[in-house]
């Protein structure tokens, strides 16, 4: 009798902690702390075109799973408010943000962007980050004509009017990356992600950028996320050959691989790994030692060198702690909040439709190098580049375009990804 | 396979380049079978060195702990303490012998928290499986949240020993890191200990003796509380291990526990609870299958298939591999 309670009692535990492994690892990340600011929200007298203030909304994940990564973008996003403040504000008011937290719960961004929306009556609203999360608020800003700017590189395929995505698309990120690597690293590719949507989606648009360009794909395969075995996935890497490893891998998974690829003897040296989702702030948790040598594709990086990457950098040190680093989305999330301030002054106004229309052909010069918005699908020119881990737990740039690339969601300008448009 | 073997020979005979082909392919096809066993046995170490610490907790004293994924990160934690000692006190020299220290303080701190945590809340729920589950649940979200509030939600970093770097190569093309063959071994020592522990000292048999028949062997004397007591700090304890060597292999977080719990119980109860034997045989039937499965299909349907299998065999045999026998009525 007692056996058969310890068994149900069993396969309840094993049905929740399923459940629990599915969710924790939702993002990919694991879960962080809920850093407070639960719902709080900073009270301000009116937002209305009279008063001498504007609310802004910042819609983050402040808890949850991707509380980790999505924090320090919702602080870069706060001291980009705090330096316009500082310099007089916008159309001569101060902004007020007010945060909401998406708690790493699709439906509660949607429901917070319409609290932000309707009730708070922000001008604009800073969020987001999984692809998830975008898609669950697209519905809401469109029905209520809001604006949101996203600020995280992406799988493409998408161009809201109301929303301005201020992260990479993919012919910004992944078809540079990879034509890059054919040229200089090698013909043979094994494709290897995370098991969900922005992996075998990134993965799709790189097999036929392979078959246009002159390249073999040796091997693909995807892992759970949060998994953290990889010998087998090694072993099979090995008997397949080849010259890069394109990995999509997210979250934790990128450490147990690491660690794995070093201990089975293949450094940097013998076969290329370059990843997208490894920028400066998980270096840290990988160990340096496993990483130096390979390389990342992304916008931005801490060591870029430009005139207002050394302010920015320097102010987000100083502002929330010297063990801190930057990265792409924390750039892009910053520029976001300027790009919108520009667009108001340039309006004279914060209505939607006018600051829209403003923003096309805007330009500013961000710590990333200069970015311009595209009017025609509300993405921005963005340099890309390729960085190679250095001993120091920073990047060093091997490449860069030589101009920022005009963004192309839906790839229209490649001939060989026809295919992928007609299958969406 | 004669007639193929025939043809194969008859072809070589006459083209020299398809005999060399067949023999290199021949090689490689060794090499994989010998890189795959070796990846087997060593994802087996993993799971049993996971599971063991629960072999016991679950397995012995029959509490259904949730919170042993939280133990082993622990263990991960103290194995990151441990490295920071030695970076800010001693000498860059001594650096590279941490680790050896690290294993016995990852398994004296699991071992002191699964004291307490005996103390102040298991104890109170012997024989009560469902409310044992959802306490140390509890307990392990409270873990996890404290390890976010004293290391931060990112991932920390921990440098494994210089002599643990590399691999030894067994063959043209077959290395096995050391790091592997040190997990493996670790899982050996521990084993051996655990089985001298049980079956040959005084203590053990006490052990053995409570969990096989509580009222009697209080009757003759035993106090069943420290016996309870320091029988799951053993299993904390060696949960604690578990989490060390895991810092060798994968990521070091608060999320940590929630990877691996859901393995553990499956090689505990696919051995059948009670017996050390089953769970050593779980271990190894889910280390070498699920490999084997990886390999020929994906990750994602290797995994499926092996929970199939072992759906099925628990159908066939609910008990596990190795049934304990016994003449309490339960």
């Amino acid at each position: 009798m007692k056996r058969t309670r310890l068994y149900h009692a069993l396969l309840l535990i094993i049905a929740i902690s399923l459940v629990i492994a599915g969710c924790g690892n939702n993002g990919g990340n694991s879960p962080a702390a809920p850093v407070s600011t639960n719902g709080e929200t900073t009270a301000a007298a009116g937002g209305g075109e009279d008063s001498d203030e504007i609310k802004v909304g910042i819609l983050h994940s402040l808890s949850g799973t991707m509380a980790i990564s999505e924090v320090s973008v919702h602080d870069a996003e706060l001291m980009a408010i705090e330096e316009i403040n500082a310099a007089g504000g916008v159309l001569g008011k101060q902004l007020v943000p007010v945060i909401e937290d998406g708690a790493s719960d699709w439906p509660t961004f949607a429901e917070k962007a319409r609290k932000l929306i309707s009730e708070d009556q922000v001008a604009t609203v800073f969020g987001g980050w999984t692809s998830s999360s975008r898609k669950a608020m697209l519905p809401v800003f469109e029905e209520l004509n809001g604006l949101l700017w996203y600020p995280v590189q992406y799988e493409g395929l998408e161009a809201s009017p109301n929303i301005f995505y201020t992260g990479a698309t993919t012919n910004q990120q992944i078809v540079p990356a990879v034509s890059w690597l054919l040229e200089n690293r090698g013909k043979k590719f094994y494709l290897l992600g995370s098991d969900y949507v922005f992996p075998r989606t990134a993965n799709q648009i790189i097999k036929e950028q392979l078959k246009a360009e002159g390249g073999e794909m040796v091997g693909e395969e995807y892992t759970p996320l949060g998994h953290t075995d990889y010998s087998t996935i090694i072993a099979k890497i090995q008997a397949a050959q080849p010259e890069v490893i394109f990995n999509t891998l997210n979250g934790d998974s990128n450490v147990a691989f690491f660690k794995q690829l070093k201990d089975a003897g293949i450094t940097a040296q013998d076969i290329t790994t370059l990843s997208v989702s490894v920028a400066e702030e998980e270096i840290r948790g990988i160990g340096v030692d496993v990483l130096e040598g390979h390389l990342a594709a992304w916008n931005y990086y801490q060591t870029t060198d430009t005139e207002a990457n050394k302010t920015f950098v320097a102010n987000y040190k100083a502002a929330y702690g010297d063990e801190r680093v930057t990265a792409d989305p924390i750039e892009a999330g910053y520029i976001a909040v300027y790009l919108w301030a520009a667009a108001v002054e340039k309006a004279g106004t914060t209505d939607v439709d006018a600051v829209k229309e403003a923003a096309k052909g805007l330009e500013f010069d961000g710590p990333g190098g200069k970015v311009t918005i595209d009017g025609d699908n509300q993405h921005i020119y963005k340099t890309v580049r390729i960085g190679e881990v250095q001993a120091d737990g920073q990047f060093k740039e091997l490449w860069a375009t030589s101009e920022p690339v005009k963004p192309d969601p839906y790839l229209t300008g490649y001939e060989w990804a026809a295919s992928l448009n007609s299958g969406n | 396979m004669l007639p193929f073997l025939k043809s194969w020979k008859v072809l070589c005979l006459f083209d020299r380049k398809a005999y060399t082909q067949q023999v290199h392919k021949r090689g490689e096809f060794m090499e994989l079978i010998i890189g795959q066993l070796f990846n087997g046995m060593s994802v087996s170490s993993i799971l049993l060195l996971i599971a063991l610490g629960l072999a016991i907790t679950f397995g012995l004293m029959n509490v259904i702990n949730m919170a042993h994924g939280e133990l082993i990160m622990i263990g991960a934690y103290s194995t990151y303490l441990t490295q920071n000692l030695f970076i800010d006190y001693l000498p860059s020299s001594m650096f590279n012998w941490y680790f050896v220290l690290a294993i016995p303080a990852s398994f004296l701190i699991a071992f002191a928290i699964g004291l307490i945590l005996e103390f102040s809340l298991i104890r109170f729920l012997y024989g009560r499986p469902l409310d044992s589950l959802l306490a140390t649940w509890g307990v392990a979200l409270m873990l996890q949240q404290l390890a976010r509030t004293i290391f931060g939600a990112p991932n920390v970093g921990v440098k494994s020993p210089t002599w643990l770097d590399g691999g030894w190569m067994l063959m043209q093309g077959v290395v096995l890191p050391y790091k592997r063959l040190f997990i493996i071994g670790l899982v050996i020592v521990t084993l051996f200990a655990m089985y001298l522990y049980i079956y040959r000292s005084h203590a053990g048999r006490r052990m053995r003796a409570v969990m096989q028949n509580r009222e009697m062997a209080a009757c003759l004397g035993i106090s069943t509380r420290r016996v309870d007591a320091t029988t799951f700090a053993i299993g904390s304890g060696i949960a604690g291990i578990a989490g060390c060597a895991l810092t060798l292999m994968g990521p070091i977080g608060p999320a940590l526990g929630t990877y691996y719990i859901v393995d553990a119980f499956m090689v505990v109860v696919l051995g059948g609870v009670g017996k050390l034997v089953g769970t050593i045989i779980g271990a190894l039937g889910i280390g070498l299958t699920n490999t084997l499965f990886e390999f020929w299909t994906t990750a994602s349907l290797g995994k499926v298939l092996v929970f199939l299998c072992i759906v099925a065999f628990l159908q066939w045999k609910p008990k596990g591999l190795v049934a304990m026998r016994t003449r309490s009525l339960d």
